[in-house]
Formats: structure tokens, C-alpha cells, sequence
């Protein structure tokens, strides 16, 4: 069970591996995901999105940066290596339906996550424009896959060494000024990305659903640590959501919580640093 | 021997003090804090008992053991006997004899408690069940029971907590396929993520699924019924012919104040799930991190406060205070517990009750307000309610607070089974028989009855498995 199946390294610190996991590759919905622990003695569990399925090989494909320590960890697995826990599918489904257009912007490694909504919104017959944003080219990832789905693609990196140099706000303030406006928005990538993203459609009204990936112990909405505060409600990431209305999100209380261990994790990183 | 002694002898013999970790040296580690009865203390604590014919203990045992029975069989020193009476009515001794609220069920109407004016001169009915199953255990003589020929019929049995694991074995015994469905990666539900090591440890537990696989039960871990897989699923496209849900109280209740969700608020799920399941005490080997707190409060007076404080205290934390409502009277935790917690130097704060929780610059926790209570008019429950002293603020300065209020009922499998009856708390609705308001599904245990208690979550269990026995047995 749960044997990688295939493993890419996508840029320098990004992955992708397909996974043996043929019932949750038969349930999953577009925006549902994992957790997954390496190590089932000792491991943390993290939860990733699930980019890809295929339910015929009983499969599944994530996508992941090596960053933290259980990503590291994962990178360093091969094909016929098996992960210990894989748990899924989780959360709520993307809700999908006919919306005339949409605009989706992925940053970084939340193109991953964005791909398999964006492909359910243009099986809904919807008219998709697809914003993809990275610091530079060589983290730009799936740009081919997006552009098989797109009607529009619009690269952009910050440091112009591929598409428009400049941040994803732009091009999405331009797509939302059109007539008729986008009926609506999806952003997925690093929070402060999404947050802005939400205050760029703002003004216009076009709705915008955010997919966030807080910390996560269970994932069934058993202990509450994904929590965040979403028009003065609690909610709870793993079951509630992953996707909200971006427009309601408190992202600086989210954002704070995100950073809740970065002490241990930095403590961590020394030791293993000095094991090495 | 013991029928040489007289009551009056019988009530001469002080009440056994069971062994305990000194509280400081306990306060730097994990380890289990009551350390069991010799053999000798043991047959010493079972002499106390009057062998009353009324045997009002056994009123008291939610699932009715013979009390005079398995403590006349240690007073004969033949434990075998002992633990072998127990078993007839309860499949977790080692468990209840440490974690039960012996104060309120077995122990509360003893006849020698009543006559030495005191619940806590009762005889010690817990520590000796305690006492027989760590014998047994220890001395290898725990058999794997007899499972009867294959019937060719399938149960499945959704949670791993006593509920779910009583039912396992009920139901096995009577040659029936059982596969168990866990969500987490490890089983034991409550008793594993939520329970600390230092109140009931970990192989204990393991024990009991270990006797459970030995009888040919699956397992199948990191799976969820609702999401991997449905309930409706299992009994159509599966093959099953009875099921038994049995997933506890799993949603943690917040206060619903200001601040709650700042970082450095934990439910005392969280927290306890961090440290005992996922490991954070052991910070140099576990993955997953746990704050490193230097002063933090809890919020509640029941055993999952008790935990979450002294979990605290093992994890480093220099000053803890507990914060509940009511007076201590009103605590909801074994006594046992509240005393550990003494000893080990968290301090209570009684009839006070959060206002909300102070925040620094950065959203972290940096205190909380509180405000001073009185007890007021009896409510309906004939309780003293607890007001408000308004003008009373004060504030704690802390960096960590963790939110032990309770648990109401985890929606998952309510939302994906249609025709399944709750009521409103979330809890699955049952007959006399432990069936749910579907055809072949039962329920048991705290998702039946709210947040309670194992023994209870075990007597639940055995009515259900009863009922799915009988139930499969006619249809053979
Ligand atoms: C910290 C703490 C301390 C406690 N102390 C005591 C004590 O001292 N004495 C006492 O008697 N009681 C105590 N209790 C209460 C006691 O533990 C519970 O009443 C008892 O465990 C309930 O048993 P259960 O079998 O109903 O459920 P649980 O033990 O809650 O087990 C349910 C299991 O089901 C799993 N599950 C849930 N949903 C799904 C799903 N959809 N699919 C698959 N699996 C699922 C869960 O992961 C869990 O493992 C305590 C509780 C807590 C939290
Ligand atoms: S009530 Fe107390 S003394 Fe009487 S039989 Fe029960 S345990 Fe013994
Ligand atoms: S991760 Fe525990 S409730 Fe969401």
C-alpha cells in the first residue's frame, strides 16, 4: 500500500510523485486532500492537496515543495518506496457549476492544487482564464498542463525571466475589469498571495473562493489546530473547507497561526543539519 | 483464611495506599504516576471487604461485575479466580481499573466507606481490578479467547475506542469475519490520543488490540468511513451484514470568546493528541512540534483539563493554572486526578471563568482576562449556578491556553448517511438494542451518549454485539 508509483522533481525543490492509493483515487473530488506521514512511529502528519488522480491505476499525484521537515523527508523517497500513513480523500469538494467565465490564479506550488479545479470548472463548460505565478522561471510549475485546459494563460514572474514581470494581482485586476466580469475568481498559493488576490477582486465583486492550507493534525475535525477566523466565525480548514470566501478570511490571524512552530522547525532544521 | 476475620477486624485494616511516583520527580516525565499494589497490599486492600450480601458496589458498576466475588478471590490469593470473574463482565480491567470514576460508581455506596464515614476509606475496588489484570498480563497468562468455526458473515466496526473493540471481540468469538476502521494511524481511540501515558500506558491498550488480531480481527488503519468510504457503501457494494459505529465525541467545544483563535490557543484534543499520540514529549525523536510553553491555562475541571495541565507541567511548562467555573465539588474529574494535579503544582483557580484572551503585537497569546464568580440561585440540576461578580476582571499573564470544555459529536458520518437519526447534539439515536434507526447499523458509546465515560462505552458495545450476534445468528 501507498508504494510511490513515480517521482519527478520538478524544479529545485519541488516534486511530484504519483501514489498507490485506489480508493481514495476512486472518491476524490476536485479540492480535496491527504495526509500523509512518512513515518508512522515518529512522523507529523501533513496534509497535501490531491493534484491528480487516476482511478484506473489507482492513483494518486501530489505535488510538494521540500521545505519543511516531513517534505524533505518525502523528496528523498523513490519509486517502490512506500509512505507509512495516507489518509483521504478529506475536506469539501470544490463546488463546480456553470458560471459563464472564470479566472484562476495559482502561485508557486498552488498551481498544483488549482489544476484539478480548474479542470472540473472547464468541464462545467466554463470560460477559463488561467493566471500562473513563481518568483522566477525555474519555479514556474505545470505550465504545459495549464495550458492544455486554458482558453487565456497569462504567465507572470517576478523577475521577469519568463511571461509578464509582474504579480499576479495585476493581470487579475485587468480580467476583472472586463465586461461581463468573471463570475468567478479562484486563488491558490502562498497566503499572502491569496490574501492579496482577494483584495484585488474586491472592488469588482467578482466572488473568490481561497483553498488554505493551514496546519493540520487529524484532518477529520478532531482537535480544531486547522482552525481560522472566517467573517468573525470559526471554522475548521480540514472539514469546513479547504476552500472560503476569500472575501471573509481573516488572513493575518491565519497567517500568524501558520507561523505557530517556526522556532522548533528552525531548531530542527540545526540538528539535522549538524546529524548530517 | 479471610473467613477467619470479623467486620469489626475487617474494618480495622487501614485503607492501602496505593504506590505513587514522588510528585516531583513525576513532573519530568512520562511515566505511569500509580505504580499498583504489591501482592501483599493487595490481599490486604481485599480483607476490607465485608462480602455484604446486598452488595450494593455491584449496583453501582455500570456493567454490573461481581465486586464481592473477584475482592474474596484476591482475599483467597487466587487471582486467576479473580480475573476471571471480571472478565465475565468487562473485557477492559486494566483500562477501568485505572481510569474509571470508582468515587461515583462501585466505590460510592460500599458498606465500609459508609461505615468509616468516608468514600475515600471505601475498599479500593479499581486499584484490585487493576492489581488481577496487571498480574495476569504480566504473568503471561492472558489467552487469546476461542473464536468458533466461520459463519461466513461480516462485520465492520467503525472507531477503535473501547466502544468499537468490545464489539470486535464479542463479535468475533461467534466466528463472524470482523474488519475495525480506524481514522487515526494508530487504534485505542480515546485511550490512546486523548489519555496521557502517565494515567494509563500505551501498551496496555496495544495489549488489547494485539489479544484482538491473535482472534483474526482486520485492521485497517488511516481510513475513514465518510470519506475513504461510506457507511451505505459498506453494507452495498462491500458485503457486510452489520455494522457498528462507534466514533466517539470527537469535536472539540470552544468558548466562543475573544482571542480564541490566536496562536497559542489549543483544544485539549490538540494538545493531547500532539504529545500522547503524535509523540511531541519526545521532542528529540517526534516530528511534530508542541509549543514550548513557560506558563499556561487551562480551562475546565474535567479529567480532559486534569490531562491537558499535567501534560503541561511534563512538558516543561514552569507555572500552570487551572480556571474553572464552579468549585471544586462540582469538578467533574476522578479525585484521583484532581490530586495528582495538586501535587504537582497547578494551581486552581475555582469560580473564575475566561473573559476573553490578550494578544501581543504579533496575534500570540501574551494572557487572559477572567472574571470572579459567587454561587448564585440552584439551577434545574439542583446546583448552585455560578454569576458573574461584575467588575471582578483580572488578568493572567500566560503564552499558552488550552480550551478544555468538552466534546460534542463529529458530524462526518451523520452528513454522509442518509436516513441515519440523531438528536440534537449530533448523537446517533438507539434502541434498546444499541440499532440506529437504519437496518443493520448499530451504535455505541460516546457517539451515542456525549462525551462520557470507557466503562460505559464498553457496556455499550456488549449490548450491541449481543444484538448483532443474535441478529446473525437468526439469519444463518
Ligand atoms: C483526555 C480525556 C481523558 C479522559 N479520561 C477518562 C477517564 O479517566 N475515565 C473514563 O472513564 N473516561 C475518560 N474519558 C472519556 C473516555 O475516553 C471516552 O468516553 C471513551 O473513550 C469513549 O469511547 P468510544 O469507543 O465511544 O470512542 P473513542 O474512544 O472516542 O474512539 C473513537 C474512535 O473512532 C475513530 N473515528 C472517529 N470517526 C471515524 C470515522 N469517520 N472513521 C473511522 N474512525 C473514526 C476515532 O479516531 C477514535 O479512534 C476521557 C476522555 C478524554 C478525551
Ligand atoms: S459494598 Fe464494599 S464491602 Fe460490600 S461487597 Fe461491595 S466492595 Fe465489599
Ligand atoms: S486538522 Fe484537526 S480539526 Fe482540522
Amino acid at each position: 500500500m501507498n508504494r510511490i508509483l513515480f517521482r519527478e522533481q520538478l524544479s529545485d525543490t519541488v516534486f511530484l510523485m504519483r501514489l498507490e492509493a485506489p480508493l481514495i483515487a476512486q472518491e476524490r473530488r476536485a479540492g480535496q486532500f491527504i495526509i500523509l506521514q512518512v513515518d508512522h512511529h515518529f512522523g507529523e502528519r501533513i496534509p497535501l492537496t490531491i493534484a491528480d488522480a487516476d482511478p484506473v491505476e489507482g492513483s494518486i499525484t501530489i505535488v510538494f515543495q521540500a521545505v519543511g521537515r516531513t517534505t524533505r523527508q518525502l523528496a528523498l523517497l523513490g519509486e517502490g518506496d512506500h509512505v507509512e500513513a495516507l489518509v483521504g480523500p478529506l475536506g469539501s469538494p470544490t463546488h463546480i457549476e456553470y458560471f459563464g467565465s472564470v479566472v484562476c490564479v495559482g502561485g508557486g506550488i498552488g498551481v498544483a492544487p488549482l489544476h484539478p479545479i480548474a479542470q472540473a470548472l472547464k468541464a462545467a463548460g466554463n470560460h477559463l482564464t488561467i493566471i500562473m505565478g513563481a518568483r522566477g522561471r525555474e519555479l514556474l510549475i505545470l505550465e504545459r498542463q495549464m495550458a492544455a485546459i486554458a482558453d487565456e494563460l497569462v504567465v507572470c514572474t517576478d523577475d521577469g525571466s519568463a511571461g509578464r514581470k509582474a504579480l499576479v494581482t495585476e493581470p487579475l485586476k485587468e480580467v476583472c475589469a472586463r465586461e461581463p466580469k468573471p463570475g468567478l475568481a479562484v486563488a491558490i498559493g502562498p497566503p499572502l498571495m491569496m490574501k492579496f488576490c482577494a483584495e484585488a477582486t474586491r472592488p469588482f465583486g467578482v466572488p473568490t473562493v481561497v483553498s488554505l492550507n493551514t496546519i493540520m493534525v487529524d484532518g477529520t475535525g478532531m482537535c480544531g489546530g486547522c482552525r481560522v477566523t472566517v467573517g468573525n466565525e470559526t471554522k475548521f480548514v480540514c472539514v469546513d473547507g479547504p476552500e472560503f470566501d476569500g472575501h471573509r478570511v481573516d488572513f493575518d490571524n491565519m497567517i500568524s497561526r501558520l507561523s505557530a512552530y517556526r522556532r522548533q522547525e528552525a531548531a530542527h532544521s540545526c540538528k539535522l543539519e549538524e546529524a548530517r | 483464611m479471610s473467613a477467619a476475620l470479623s467486620p469489626k477486624e475487617r474494618l480495622a485494616i487501614p485503607p492501602q495506599p496505593m504506590p505513587e511516583q514522588d510528585p516531583f520527580a513525576r513532573r519530568a516525565n512520562m511515566e505511569e504516576v500509580a505504580l499498583g499494589y504489591t501482592p501483599e497490599q493487595a490481599r490486604l486492600e481485599a480483607e476490607r471487604c465485608l462480602q455484604c450480601r446486598n452488595a450494593p458496589c455491584i449496583a453501582g458498576c455500570p456493567v454490573a461485575i461481581d465486586i464481592p466475588g473477584f475482592v474474596g478471590a484476591i482475599a483467597d490469593g487466587d487471582n486467576q479466580r479473580a480475573i476471571g470473574i471480571i472478565k465475565q463482565s468487562s473485557l477492559l480491567p486494566a483500562v477501568c481499573g485505572r481510569v474509571c470514576p470508582q468515587e461515583t460508581q462501585c466505590q460510592a455506596p460500599c458498606t465500609v466507606g459508609k461505615a468509616l464515614k468516608s468514600t475515600g476509606k471505601a475498599v479500593a475496588i479499581g486499584r484490585l481490578e487493576r492489581y488481577v489484570a496487571d498480574w495476569e498480563r504480566e504473568n503471561g497468562l492472558v489467552d487469546t479467547p476461542a473464536v468458533k468455526p466461520a459463519t461466513g458473515k461480516r462485520v465492520g466496526i467503525v472507531g477503535t475506542g473501547p466502544a468499537g473493540l468490545t464489539v470486535a471481540a464479542d463479535v468475533r468469538r461467534e466466528g463472524h469475519e470482523v474488519v475495525l476502521f480506524e481514522a487515526f494511524h494508530k487504534p485505542g481511540g480515546v485511550m490512546v490520543y486523548g489519555i496521557p501515558e502517565f494515567r494509563l500506558p500505551k501498551r496496555i491498550v496495544q495489549q488489547e488490540i494485539d489479544a484482538l488480531l491473535a482472534m483474526g480481527c482486520r485492521l485497517e488503519t488511516n481510513f475513514v468511513i465518510g470519506r475513504t468510504r461510506k457507511i451505505t457503501d459498506l453494507l452495498e457494494k462491500d458485503g457486510f451484514h452489520a455494522l457498528f459505529i462507534g466514533t466517539g465525541a470527537g469535536l472539540p467545544r470552544f468558548m466562543n470568546i475573544e482571542g480564541e483563535n490566536l496562536v497559542g490557543v489549543y483544544s485539549a484534543n490538540e494538545y493531547l493528541t500532539r504529545s500522547n499520540l503524535m509523540r511531541a514529549y519526545d521532542r528529540d525523536r517526534a516530528a511534530t512540534p508542541i509549543f514550548e510553553s513557560e506558563k499556561v491555562a487551562v480551562l475546565g475541571g474535567g479529567n480532559v483539563a486534569m490531562d491537558a495541565a499535567r501534560t503541561a507541567v511534563r512538558l516543561g511548562a514552569r507555572e500552570v493554572h487551572l480556571i474553572y467555573r464552579r468549585t471544586e465539588v462540582e469538578m467533574p474529574a476522578r479525585v484521583e486526578e484532581v490530586h495528582h494535579a495538586k501535587e504537582e503544582g497547578i494551581a486552581f483557580h475555582l469560580l473564575q471563568n475566561p473573559k476573553r484572551i490578550l494578544a501581543d503585537e504579533r496575534g500570540w497569546v501574551c494572557g487572559i482576562e477572567c472574571l470572579k464568580y459567587e454561587l448564585g440561585e440552584p439551577d434545574a440540576s439542583g446546583r448552585r449556578r455560578p454569576v458573574a461578580i461584575p467588575g471582578s476582571e483580572f488578568e493572567i499573564e500566560v503564552d499558552t491556553v488550552i480550551v478544555a470544555i468538552g466534546n460534542d459529536s463529529n458530524p462526518l458520518i451523520r452528513q454522509t448517511t442518509p436516513g441515519l437519526e440523531t438528536n440534537r447534539w449530533g448523537n446517533i439515536v438507539v434502541d434498546e438494542a444499541g440499532k440506529s434507526s437504519l437496518d443493520r447499523i448499530y451504535a455505541g458509546g460516546d457517539i451515542v451518549l456525549g462525551a462520557a465515560t470507557v466503562i460505559l462505552a464498553m457496556g455499550e458495545g456488549r449490548r450491541a454485539a449481543r444484538s448483532i450476534n443474535a441478529m446473525l445468528a437468526a439469519e444463518a
